[in-house]
């Protein structure tokens, strides 16, 4: 009884310590907990100016570009028109790299290269749009771009190489 | 400042478009936005504190000396080593990451982490060993590290 409730208020223990920590410091006049608070504000302002419209713009993009019906079309393109699916198809997820690791297998499954297989992990760790967006939010458009057309080329580099250094090796994709 | 205004004039125009076309759709986009954003602001929120303590902990000459411009290899290596090992997730990175630059780390230092935070995994090896095999595992972890550094190279050279 006592654990279930402590899983519940778990996720709000540091805001609470860091609460009563502020409070105290201002109370005591505890010059570092201010100064320490004052940083926590400012980058609270930064990030609730742009992050509800960040989530406002991916939420939209999920329910207009479903990622099921791009899926569909894995494997049955080939060249240029492959790469871009499969780059499309990254952009539209969300999460970390290991969460990449089972769609892999249903690419591999539905028969992608694997060429295509290593750009579309490329793609997923550097493309995703909830991350370009938070990216531009704190690092600058510029950061974001210039990151991003350095990355691109580079990544589908590595998907070219993956393929012809595997291919032959029985390279597979294991469902685990 | 600019950032917000990219934000909030491009979610109207998205909001405005999508409403026009389905009216549904939009507020299932809503709705799912929400979601999403009330599952990560407790997270955020937390490590927004974490950096705020340890930026006041960490003086900025540290990471000048050792992430700021100067640093020249040491600092790609310290970049590439934290990023590598660590599995810090991607939007809890981007606070961390800010927090670098205004103390004085540099672009190129910045970019080397943050790419192999995104791309590297030595915590994730074994599991993706297990779906792609060792040989292809390893390869492409090296691959992407030696991408990594590339791009953290000529971010350098561009910004």
């Amino acid at each position: 009884m006592i654990k279930k409730h402590f899983q519940k208020i778990k996720p709000y223990i540091w805001l609470f310590s860091f609460a009563v920590f502020s409070i105290g410091s201002f109370w005591l006049g505890f010059d570092p907990g201010k100064t320490i608070y004052q940083s926590f504000t400012k980058s609270f302002i930064e990030m609730i100016t742009f992050i509800p419209f960040l989530f406002i713009i991916v939420g939209l993009f999920d329910v207009w570009f479903p990622k099921e019906k791009i899926e569909k079309h894995i494997g049955d393109e080939s060249g240029v028109k492959g790469i871009f699916t499969v780059i499309i198809l990254a952009m539209l997820q969300a999460g970390p790299l290991y969460g990449a690791f089972p769609v892999a297998y249903i690419l591999y499954k539905k028969g992608a290269s694997i060429k295509n297989i290593f750009i579309y992990l490329g793609a997923f760790s550097t493309l995703k749009i909830p991350m370009l967006g938070i990216e531009i939010g704190y690092l600058g458009l510029n950061f974001t771009l210039s990151r991003t057309l350095v990355a691109l080329p580079l990544f589908i580099l590595v998907g070219y190489f993956m393929e012809w250094y595997l291919k032959g090796k029985n390279f597979k994709v294991n469902e685990v | 400042m600019n950032n917000v205004l990219i934000f909030i004039s491009f979610s109207v125009f998205t909001s405005l478009v999508s409403f026009l076309l389905d009216r549904q759709k939009t507020i299932s986009g809503f709705k799912k936005g929400l979601k999403m954003f009330k599952n990560i602001v407790i997270p955020f929120l937390n490590i927004l504190i974490l950096v705020s303590l340890l930026l006041f902990i960490i003086p900025p000459q540290m990471i000048v000396k050792y992430l700021g411009a100067g640093s020249g290899a040491v600092g790609f290596a310290i970049a590439a080593v934290v990023g590598s090992v660590t599995l810090i997730p991607g939007f809890i990175s981007y606070p961390i990451a800010s927090g670098l630059l205004k103390q004085g780390a540099s672009y190129s230092t910045v970019a080397v982490f943050m790419t192999t935070l995104m791309m590297v995994g030595v915590v994730t090896l074994p599991l993706e060993i297990k779906y792609f095999g060792k040989r292809a595992a390893f390869l492409r972890n090296l691959l992407n590290l030696a991408v990594a550094i590339i791009i953290g190279i000529l971010i350098g050279l561009i910004l």
